[in-house]
């Protein structure tokens, strides 16, 4: 780099740029505060849902699943599995785990009551309306 | 070495060696259950695998990026470390805290551990590279503050170089950052909005200062460039970083319930994340072909200007692949991202641990390198673990592409696990790839051992 081009102005464009945009970030996380209630519904905010979500932390789901694309992707996508697979068959499939099929991947078994798989299955479904901008394209997730 | 202080630097590089091995050994067993899914089953499920597959590689890194700090202040500084005890007995509370939650995870059920530790209390375990029981992440604070305590302290008393401030800045924004993994909210919109402000902003935003300046010192040491030109480049190469990396958090902004507009802020600024990765490729060329001297350790320079290629490549390249939003509409959550993932991780930060412990390792063991013979052992760790990551690399980027046709592109789409099976080919040649870069790191440990003959430090 040029001898004009000093390092106390690369610094400044450091201090100054790295400012400028932090700024701009909580401006924009302002404007994303603002928009949010009408996007994640959270009228719809259950004490259900609230204790699913707490069963879904505890039990290290998203250690192998993604939710709305971010987890690990060693088991499917679940911010869509209500629609996809209904309520029913969700608590079903929990209660059944593992399923001991020779070299297949392996859920553990839970135990969990009906009223915590009740409550998952709200989380769920909050989850599942949530405005995502029609991610994921299609209902494989 | 020029500070007898700077020896506290050597337990941390050692510990961070040591919980790498342990890292990889937890990604082969992975790798493994995504073709053989009961291995291992019930005693180590894939979840529990994963969490101590990437709690070790973030707390090796951390080790690293301490063990370096506590190496690099003193002498930049020109001033002995503030407290070397202070520094010790931090190396030992934070690597049995390491241990002791690693241990929880595998030999206690997840929800019974978050029940011992307080998650009832403040939650905040199970998210993802969050699962740490609610004691151990306070436990990191503490251990974060005292440690950038004795540093800051260290800097006060001495000289102030660009180097050690932006290596400070780098730290204090991990600490301040990590503060968001307090915050867990109900709303799982918001929830992943801050947990974002954690993970995003350490890994493309204030680790980049560390890195930079991690790369900095060793170029200055090993080229004998002169200073104003090396921290001329390193202010630029981080000023790009946050320019582009601070709103190029709206790259994770595109699906998770978060207004439309992030599409373009996260595609405009990220899209430009590659250029400060590029400049260091560039950079740590330059300084080598300009170098005023021929530094006897050859493999720390190896290791730098590999540094600069593979963060370059993984973080940059293969970043920009998926992170446009058009195209991440479908890559999003793949095996694209975790292709991403492996290399980015590899080619910045790992790289650069290595890069710093390569350096300096030899000077804390009384010698200015290590023998020609120790050198060409650990020249070939680095290119077995290199090529084998760019070989682990393409192979998920080929399951991801299939993934994405097969899953959301095509006609008919087809279910996740129908899928996985179809591509179990290449998850196959990703492990084998894997058992390479393990012998990479085997390679890479025996240099430590191979002896012959060595100069002492006459500098």
């Amino acid at each position: 780099m040029s001898q004009t081009f000093t390092k106390s102005m690369a610094r400044n464009i450091f201090y100054g740029g790295s400012v400028f945009f932090f700024l701009l970030f909580l401006a924009l996380t302002f404007d994303t505060s603002q928009a949010l209630p009408k996007r994640d519904h959270r009228e719809n905010l259950t004490p259900a849902v609230v204790r699913g979500k707490h069963i879904w932390e505890t039990r290290d789901c998203i250690g192998c699943h993604t939710i709305l694309g971010e987890g690990a992707y060693f088991a499917p996508e679940l911010g869509d599995v209500y629609k996809r697979r209904g309520p029913a068959f969700i608590k079903a499939w929990i209660k059944s785990q593992p399923t001991h099929v020779a070299g297949r991947r392996q859920m553990p078994q839970f135990h969990l009551t009906d009223r915590q798989l009740d409550d998952l299955v709200a989380f769920l479904k909050w989850t599942s309306e949530i405005n995502t901008n029609n991610w994921p394209p299609n209902i494989q997730g | 070495m020029q500070y007898k202080s700077q020896a506290v630097a050597k337990p941390y590089f050692i510990a961070a060696i040591g919980l790498f091995v342990g890292q990889i050994l937890f990604g082969l067993i992975m790798g493994l259950q995504y073709v053989v899914g009961d291995f291992l089953f019930p005693e180590i499920p894939f979840n529990v695998a994963r969490m101590v597959h990437t709690n070790l590689l973030i707390v090796w890194l951390l080790f690293g990026f301490m063990g370096a700090a506590y190496y690099i202040i003193p002498e930049e500084s020109e001033t002995e470390l503030f407290s070397p005890k202070l520094a010790l007995i931090l190396f030992w509370i934070f690597l049995a805290a390491g241990v002791l939650t690693i241990l929880g995870y595998l030999l206690v059920p997840y929800a019974t551990l978050a029940a011992m530790t307080g998650n009832n209390i403040l939650p905040t375990m199970g998210r993802e590279f969050l699962e740490q029981p609610l004691i151990t992440k306070l436990g990191i604070v503490v251990v974060a503050l005292a440690f950038l305590f004795n540093l800051t302290m260290t800097m006060l008393k001495g000289r102030k170089t660009s180097i050690s401030l932006v290596l400070m800045l780098g730290l204090w924004g991990l600490a301040v950052f990590f503060l968001f993994s307090f915050y867990d909210p109900a709303n799982l919109v918001l929830d992943k909005f801050y947990w974002w402000w954690v993970v995003h902003m350490w890994v493309e935003g204030v680790w980049e200062l560390i890195l930079g300046a991690l790369l900095s010192f060793v170029l200055i040491k090993v080229t004998g460039v002169d200073r104003e030109v090396i921290e001329k480049w390193l202010y630029v190469i981080v000023a790009m970083s946050l320019i582009t990396g601070i709103i190029g958090t709206g790259h994770h902004y595109y699906w998770i319930g978060t207004p439309a507009y992030w599409q373009w802020w996260g595609s405009i600024f990220s899209a430009m994340e590659p250029i400060p990765f590029f400049m260091m490729t560039v950079f740590a060329f330059n300084m080598v072909n300009r170098r005023r001297r021929d530094h006897p350790n050859k493999v720390a320079t190896l290791w730098a200007l590999g540094t600069g290629v593979m963060a370059f490549l993984g973080a940059g390249v293969w970043g920009f692949l998926h992170t446009l939003a058009p195209i991440n509409y479908y890559t999003h959550g793949t095996q694209i991202t975790a292709a991403h993932g492996h290399l980015a991780f590899y080619g910045a930060y790992v790289m650069v641990v290595l890069t710093m412990i390569s350096y300096a390792m030899p000077l804390l063991r009384g010698r200015i390198a290590n023998s020609n013979k120790s050198q060409v052992t650990e020249m070939w760790g680095f290119w077995l673990m290199t090529i084998a990551m760019v070989f682990i690399t393409l192979f998920l980027t080929a399951a991801g592409i299939l993934q994405v046709y097969l899953q959301r592109v095509s006609d008919t789409p087809l279910p996740f696990m129908v899928v996985q099976q179809k591509i179990a080919l290449f998850y196959w040649l990703r492990e084998a790839a894997g058992v390479i870069f393990f012998a990479g790191l085997v390679t890479y440990l025996a240099s430590f051992f191979v002896k012959g003959e060595t100069k002492a430090i006459t500098a």
